[in-house]
């Protein structure tokens, strides 16, 4: 078991990728997006492809399957599977090969798995049609592996839907389900970015077990250096469609060669400096003893926190603990049951409705999604204009100053980009522009939903740092919703954990983040994973030595 | 289920609101008609007495609300009434009409879903290939002609150049099964034909709309056959705009016969309905149309029904 870590001699050559070149179209052009990148991959062997969004890293796994999305095609290079070129494979061919040979195992498992058909009848999809064993077979197969897999209930499990399955256990059925038929290489394509750090834990676990098990080559895909040095014997740096560096785990971790590496090992660095304690003064934001339903479904109990002046407060949870739906009582989309929020001292009114239009422009909010929250068929000058307009009754040459002004204060250049659609615009450029909306009504509070968590980690962290600066020349407070720990430990002056509806701790940062921790904020600090490739063995066995 | 017992209680309570309206609309509109049923029975002869004394008969000197509110209670003890044209019951009249229109009208279904399903489906499988395009041109051919027009080419070319069919409908009970639909084989055709293109259409639009999704991408890295990946993987999450526009058709074939009907002299609601409106008898008219609308209240509660049945997430809830 120990020599998937210290790479020991594996067996032969199964996949050889020489010189592969994929173009992608766009507007009727084809663009070269991978410029010939060499990947070998010997048996059992785990090869982690790292890189930003944009690096080419899913293009080239799911080559390594010989297929091309839609839009994208194999422009030159060979591949080369256990002898035969997928290149020049008939399409016949490669179908036989996929799912029985090659499995995928894709990012969101929730939308991978087909709604309309039972996790198990899935599963032997596979095996059946490529003849490989008959249904019944099959069946007892998935259940098994589905144990392996330490799914709950695996006897029945399977036979749920999808949409009755939780996403942690939902990404280790797909798992299984790429498992079903033996296959000599699964392709991860960033298993564990949609799930929570809890979760994400029990899924690399399981994960790393059954490849070990069954000595299966495998691609895994990820932005997440410290993710992928817990599962890869090996790593390969992209950018730009290009190989940036190649190196065993260890050595890469430990003695990056190239400035990206580097700058991608460094990149959870940025700390907020320690601000004084917030002064006595009556807080900005204050939310008392705060109940709040979606019909009837409770979802918060008695929630109480401050937010003071010029402080960035972090609340931190899983999906589901309710910290969205506390900037929806906040902000008044959804009126509390029980208790009240008070905006420096006055209360507010529950429901947004009867809020007065100062109150409005005083809390603004900064969205997870900017290509959701921004109108496509706007440009940046009226996306920005609106509430400066809205709020402020700002007209003609005024208002326009005011955008170059705002567009400066959040680093993109007005001339380039005052008249450009958000379709034009790269995620962390329209998240800047979804921040200078929200400075255009010139708030005190400023909530933000998890507006880093779709971002590269290097544009997340650029974001952060603007967040930070606007801060200290603005003098805003920010709420800062994030499930990342990251993040917290970057920006935050005070911390607000909270699970299933309740706030469990909360405090100054370096108040929580010391310990002794509550049992549940202990949880959350120690399955962050870290650039350690033996994080993942010693803190399951420590969690082991605890339960023992 | 109890949801979907909820559902068809709510629908069919809101049904009976629905009839309620149309029947009020419906009156209202052929009291705006001109001329009246005294005219049109007596001509334009008669004098101004025998028609006072015609109207007096039948109730006509009434004013209109007491007329209708006299009809209204007597639907609800389930008394279509009398023809005022016939003075048959109506009930009696619809009887075998009724029967006739959903004769046709299930026909022209049997032939007209599983054709234009399965064009779909071929389509979205084969899709930019020349089939689909053939298929989408000769369908949108078919649904840019009026009805009348299609039915007199079908006459032209099918009863009177190649004589296979029959160009009048003559339909009686004592025929039997067989010989009813060989007679009933034009307008069903060209029902088929008009309806067709719409259902064709939608099956490919849903497959295709789902074709970009994640798990259809999944179904293939899988080395699924495509046959397999539309059949099994788009077409279950297709099936409730599918069957939305299906029941739409289906009711479209009951209410829209009217101008078919009447080309195929075919002894259904649809010619009953138009010698109604054209006599001024509001009660006929009032019953062909709260048939109509019955229908189409059913039929679309049909469709909502098998719309949640065919979604695992509203049929197996967490």
């Amino acid at each position: 078991m120990t020599d998937a870590m210290t790479g020991d001699p594996k067996g032969e050559i199964i996949l050889d990728m020489h010189g592969l070149r994929i173009e992608g179209r766009s507007d009727e052009i084809w663009h070269e997006i991978v410029h010939g990148v060499n990947v070998t991959l010997r048996r059992g062997e785990v090869l982690g492809l790292i890189g930003e969004s944009g690096a080419g890293k899913s293009t080239i796994g799911l080559a390594a399957m010989g297929f091309a999305r839609d839009g994208c095609r194999i422009s030159g290079g060979s591949i080369m599977f256990d002898g035969v070129d997928l290149v020049k494979a008939s399409d016949d061919s490669l179908r036989q090969l996929r799912g029985s040979r090659i499995a995928y195992v894709a990012q969101s498992a929730a939308a991978a798995f087909n709604p309309a058909h039972k996790l198990i009848d899935q599963y032997c999809e596979a095996p059946v049609q490529h003849g490989i064993m008959p249904r019944a077979e099959a069946e007892s197969d998935a259940i098994d592996l589905y144990h392996r897999l330490r799914l709950p209930d695996p006897e029945s499990i399977g036979f749920r839907y999808p949409h009755q399955v939780s996403g942690g256990q939902l990404q280790r059925a797909m798992t299984a389900m790429a498992m079903a038929c033996r296959p000599d290489l699964i392709v991860f394509d960033e298993p564990t970015t949609a799930l929570d750090v809890t979760t994400q834990i029990e899924v690399l676990s399981a994960i790393r077990d059954i490849v070990r098990q069954f000595n299966t080559a495998a691609i895994y895909i990820t932005h997440d250096l410290a993710v992928v040095s817990q599962m890869a014997d090996r790593i390969m740096v992209l950018r730009h469609g290009n190989l940036i560096e190649e190196g065993e785990t260890r050595g890469m971790i430990e003695d990056p060669q190239k400035e990206y590496t580097r700058d991608l090992l460094a990149v959870r660095t940025f700390r907020k400096e320690i601000s004084d304690e917030p002064n006595a003064e009556v807080p900005l934001l204050s939310v008392r003893g705060v109940n709040a339903a979606y019909g009837k479904v409770p979802v918060l109990f008695d929630v109480s926190m401050d937010i003071h002046r010029k402080r960035t407060v972090a609340v931190v949870g899983e999906s589901g603990s309710g910290k969205s739906t506390m900037a929806r009582v906040i902000t008044g989309l959804l009126p509390p049951s029980q208790g009240e929020v008070f905006y420096d001292g006055q209360a507010l009114a529950p429901g947004h409705r009867r809020r007065s239009k100062d109150d409005k422009r005083r809390l603004q909010m900064i969205y997870q999604m900017p290509d959701t929250a921004i109108n496509p068929r706007q440009r940046v000058r009226s996306i920005i204009g609106r509430p400066l307009e809205f709020y402020l009754g700002m007209r003609g040459e005024e208002r326009d100053a005011r955008i170059v002004q705002l567009l400066e204060m959040i680093e993109l250049d007005p001339d380039e980009f005052i008249d450009r659609f958000p379709g034009e615009l790269s995620g962390g450029q329209k998240q800047r522009i979804c921040i200078a909306r929200a400075l255009a009504a010139e708030p005190e509070l400023i909530i933000c939903d998890e507006v880093t968590s779709a971002l590269d980690q290097l544009v997340a962290e650029e974001i952060l740092k603007l967040l930070q600066r606007l801060q200290d020349e603005l003098g805003l407070a920010y709420m800062f919703i994030t499930h990342d720990l990251a993040t917290v430990r970057a920006v935050a002056d005070e911390i607000v954990v909270m699970l299933q509806g309740k706030v469990v701790e909360h405090g100054p940062k370096a108040e929580v983040l010391r310990p002794p921790h509550h049992e549940y904020t202990a949880l959350l600090l120690s399955s962050v994973p870290e650039m350690d490739p033996d994080w993942l063995d010693n803190l399951l066995d420590e969690r082991s030595g605890q339960t023992a | 289920m109890s949801m979907i017992g909820k559902l068809v209680a709510q629908r069919l309570a809101l049904g009976l609101l629905t009839l309620f309206v149309v029947s009020l609309i419906i009156f209202l509109c052929v009291e705006l008609l001109p001329g009246n049923l005294a005219q049109e029975i007596l001509g334009q002869a008669a004098t101004p007495e025998t028609v006072a004394a015609f109207n007096r008969e039948l109730g006509l000197d009434l004013p209109p609300h007491e007329r209708y509110i006299a009809w209204l209670l007597d639907m609800t003890k389930g008394d279509f009434g009398r023809s005022l044209a016939s003075q048959r019951e109506i009930s009696e009249l619809l009887g075998m009409r009724v029967q006739n229109t959903f004769f046709l009208a299930t026909l022209a279904a049997v032939i007209a879903i599983p054709l234009a399903v399965t064009l779909g489906i071929l389509a979205a499988l084969y899709r930019d290939s020349w089939y689909d395009r053939i298929v989408n041109v000769v369908t949108l051919t078919s649904i840019s002609f009026p009805e009348f027009f299609v039915a007199y080419i079908l006459i032209i070319v099918l009863a009177v150049n190649l004589g296979i069919f029959p160009s009048i409908s003559n339909i009686s009970e004592d025929l039997g099964f067989w010989e009813k639909v060989y007679r009933s084989a034009l307008p069903a055709l060209t029902l088929t034909l008009v309806v067709v293109a719409h259902m064709m259409r939608m099956t490919r639009a849903a497959i295709i709309n789902l074709l970009a999704s994640p798990y259809i991408e999944m179904a293939r890295l899988k080395g699924l056959k495509p046959g397999r990946i539309i059949l099994k993987h788009a077409l279950p999450n297709a099936l409730a705009p599918i069957i939305n526009v299906v029941v739409l058709n289906l009711a479209y074939l009951v209410v829209g016969v009217v101008l078919v009907e009447v080309v195929f002299v075919y002894p259904g609601l649809g010619q009953l309905f138009v010698d109604s409106v054209s006599k001024r008898d509001i009660p006929v008219v009032q019953a062909c149309s709260l048939i109509f609308a019955m229908t189409y209240v059913l039929l679309n509660l049909l469709a909502d029904v098998l719309s949640i049945m065919s979604n695992p997430r509203l049929l197996h809830p967490r």
